[in-house]
């Protein structure tokens, strides 16, 4: 008897222990409620549905901004009528597929494996995590042909090296947002360029140091390497010393404490994982005597400050939309509904809603939902988004510059997240001294009071 | 500077990491149950902390309390239904807590999702002794986690069940013979494991990013340092723990750009040690001076 209770007891734990490991498994989950019930089934005024997987680490802000930036631009398109493909009516269909990309890299090329050959979904967009979205994409494109419109990672890789040596095999990877990783690096440094302005004008600074935290994660390899060789002598900054926490690191004061040590004016962070929250909170808590600048996804939320207590106050990060910045005329419009409708301000992932128009618009003058045709229309995109103007390279790269998308640099300031680059930017004050690019409502840039303080010695 | 930066940091980390694995030493040594879902508690108390704290708006003074004892209550039904009737197999034991453990974390998920959290410090604010910042939510964790420590040091030394508990460990079934419960005692021994790891989880809730995996870092941290210390081992456990956070520091500080390499360093010089001495520094399961 009581060896029949304990092999009972080790069943029931057997299938407990399945049921969390199927938790964790990332699948496909088109049957999942969707987010605030917005999945709509083909009307019977459509003829047919294109069914679009968004693919993104769904349980994590990421993956939602994802779904419910497609899920705005869905709603919108199918409530216009839906996409005309040659003389028919088409709804658009949203699969969500949570990857769980940003614990479970290698787990996320089983979940879009598993979508494709489930639900054979007729376009494919999202990924976070470059560890992630390198795979995935090469299953997409190598061995399913289908066109997969990248929507959070920033990885030059993606398409540098694929698209441009091998067109056939990689023509159907685009990217939408964000832009590749060397822009960034592109926009931080003029982001650290004002901020290294504002140190020398109001601490009397000529030569600030600068240290640089970054996460240990692949997508930021080129900024880590190539900002201190290339840009920083060229900005006539100190490079001081690099600090490369875990993505995922809860505290980070043995790195402040580093970088408070090296004397460092400005931290140059580069960060897109949790670790941003504790640099946030513990950064402004001890009251560290640096400006820091540069990427910290976390700040780009509307959370950020309550999860920082306030402390991460004065943060200054790379984004793609902005509250204050009216980047075209859709932005605001678009960020109020988004807010409205969500509660949260959009971050660049939310970008889905411009990629799940370029596949309609795409779609709609090929006439058909034949793969080559649409890769040849998506080529020719040229659309006026919430983030700018979006334009294709020859790899299939979101073109960054004045007049394209140029991203925003946005502070949080007394609790604001508020845009301050481009804030009469003189893109090329050599051959164009009159060009100055900047936004309607975009604000200067301020030094944390903390950091004015301790400087000045007050 | 360099030498103090290391010896604080060091010792604040350490001071954690010691609470996380003597907990999880002690069950073990009393009651040979390894419990990897020990860590998931110290989440569940990070988590409780938050929900009683900034969603119901309880001051901290009741918040970490009830918190605390919640957990408790979780981790003592969680014996008595899953680990009791299993115990004396071990292998089943590792599979249910494991199970337990992506309960918990599955559970959290579907509660709180998987945003990254935080939680108000109790204080806020620092010191800047030897000029180190030094955080007053750090300190207090530091003094709150001492006392944890000293509490059960004295527990298991000077009171009738601590010595119930170090016999049990000794020898279960002689133990057994001369009249004590050991069925009790384990379960005694699993309340107290649990609590050192609810008041490091409420403890350590303001200074680190909640989130619903947050239990697998510490965890394993917490296997390298009762390998290092020999399984079972308060002592082991607790000096285990300082060297593996003084490592980590001194990586942060003298690399700081292989700082994301602090853990795996860490566990390299476990492996190093380990070969010179494979039952770990104190690895004898029935020492004398538990």
């Amino acid at each position: 008897m009581k060896g029949k209770y304990y092999l009972l007891l080790t069943l029931v734990a057997t299938l407990v222990l399945l049921l969390g490991l199927v938790g964790c498994t990332p699948a496909a989950d088109d049957t999942a409620p969707p987010v605030n019930g917005e999945e709509e089934e083909p009307g019977p005024e459509f003829d047919g549905e294109i069914k679009i997987a968004v693919t993104g680490p769904m349980t994590n802000i990421q993956g939602e901004m994802m779904w419910w930036g497609a899920t705005m631009a869905m709603e919108e398109i199918n409530e216009a009528g839906g996409v005309a493909v040659g003389d028919e009516k088409y709804s658009i269909r949203l699969i969500q597929v949570e990857t769980d990309e940003i614990m479970d890299p290698l787990g996320a090329v089983s979940a879009v494996e598993n979508v494709i050959v489930s639900e054979d979904p007729d376009f494919l967009i999202g990924g976070f995590r470059t560890e992630a979205v390198t795979p995935y994409t090469d299953l997409v494109a190598r061995d399913y042909q289908k066109i997969f419109l990248i929507c959070g990672a920033a990885t030059n890789e993606l398409l540098q090296g694929r698209v441009d040596e091998d067109y056939e095999t990689w023509k159907y990877l685009f990217r939408v947002t964000p832009i590749r990783s060397t822009d960034l690096v592109r926009v931080t440094m003029l982001m650290l360029h004002e901020v290294a302005m504002a140190v020398r004008e109001e601490l009397g600074i000529a030569a600030p140091k600068v240290a640089i935290l970054a996460e240990a994660l692949e997508w930021n390899e080129a900024l880590v390497q190539g900002a201190p060789a290339v840009y920083f002598p060229q900005l006539g900054l100190e490079h001081v010393g690099t600090f490369r926490p875990s993505a995922t690191a809860s505290d980070v004061t043995t790195e402040l404490r580093g970088i408070e040590a090296s004397g460092a004016h400005i931290i140059y962070t580069i960060m897109s994982g949790p670790v941003g929250i504790p640099f946030g909170k513990q950064w402004g808590e001890l009251e560290i005597p640096a400006c820091p600048v540069g990427i910290n996804v976390e700040a780009q939320k509307s959370g950020y400050f309550p999860a920082t207590d306030g402390f991460g106050d004065y943060d200054y990060t790379l984004n793609t939309f902005a509250l204050n910045a009216n980047i075209t005329d859709q932005t605001i419009p678009f960020m109020t509904k988004f807010m409205d409708k969500y509660g949260q301000v959009p971050n660049y992932n939310a970008d889905t809603y411009t990629a799940v128009y370029l596949l309609k618009e795409a779609v709609e003058r090929a006439g058909t939902m034949d793969t080559d045709a649409v890769i040849v229309e998506m080529e020719k995109t040229d659309r006026v988004g919430p983030a700018g103007r979006i334009v294709f390279d020859e790899i299939h790269d979101v073109i960054w510059g004045p007049g394209y998308v140029t991203a925003v640099g946005i502070q949080w300031q007394e609790g604001d997240l508020v845009a301050c680059w481009p804030y009469e930017w003189r893109p090329d004050p050599q051959n164009a001294p009159d060009l100055v690019v900047g936004f309607d409502g975009v604000v200067p840039y301020q030094i944390p009071p903390h950091v004015l303080r301790q400087w000045r010695g007050e | 500077m360099l030498l103090s930066d290391i010896l604080v940091y060091g010792l604040m980390n350490g001071a954690v990491y010691a609470m996380l694995a003597i907990g999880f030493s002690l069950i073990f040594g009393s009651a040979r149950i390894i419990n990897l879902a020990h860590t998931a508690f110290f989440m569940l108390a990070s988590y409780a902390v938050f929900y009683f704290g900034s969603n119901l708006g309880l001051s901290p003074f009741l918040s970490i309390p009830v918190s605390i004892i919640l957990v408790v209550l979780i981790g003592v039904f969680v014996y008595y239904v899953f680990m009791e009737p299993i115990r004396e197999h071990e292998t089943a034991v590792l599979i249910v807590t494991v199970a337990i453990a992506l309960v918990f974390q599955e559970a959290v998920l579907i509660i709180f999702g998987g945003h990254y959290r935080g939680v108000s410090s109790i204080i806020s604010g620092y010191i800047s002794p030897f000029g180190i910042r030094i955080s007053y939510q750090y300190l207090l964790t530091l003094g709150v986690v001492s006392l944890a420590l000293l509490t059960v040091w004295l527990l298991l030394m000077k009171t009738r069940l601590g010595i119930a508990i170090r016999s049990s460990a000794q020898d279960r079934e002689v133990a057994n013979l001369m009249g004590m419960n050991v069925a009790r005692i384990a379960a005694a021994t699993m309340a107290i494991s649990v609590a050192l790891a609810a008041v490091a989880g409420v403890m350590v809730a303001p200074l680190y990013t909640l989130e619903p995996h947050m239990w697998l870092n510490p965890l394993v941290l917490v296997l390298a340092i009762v390998i290092l210390g020999g399984l079972g081992s308060v002592k082991g456990s607790f000096i285990g723990a300082m060297i593996l956070a003084f490592i980590e520091v001194t990586v942060v500080f003298l690399l700081p750009g292989g700082a994301f390499l602090k853990v795996a360093i860490a566990l390299a010089i476990m492996l190093v040690i380990l070969i010179v001495r494979p039952e770990g520094l104190f690895g004898v399961y029935l020492e004398g001076e538990r």
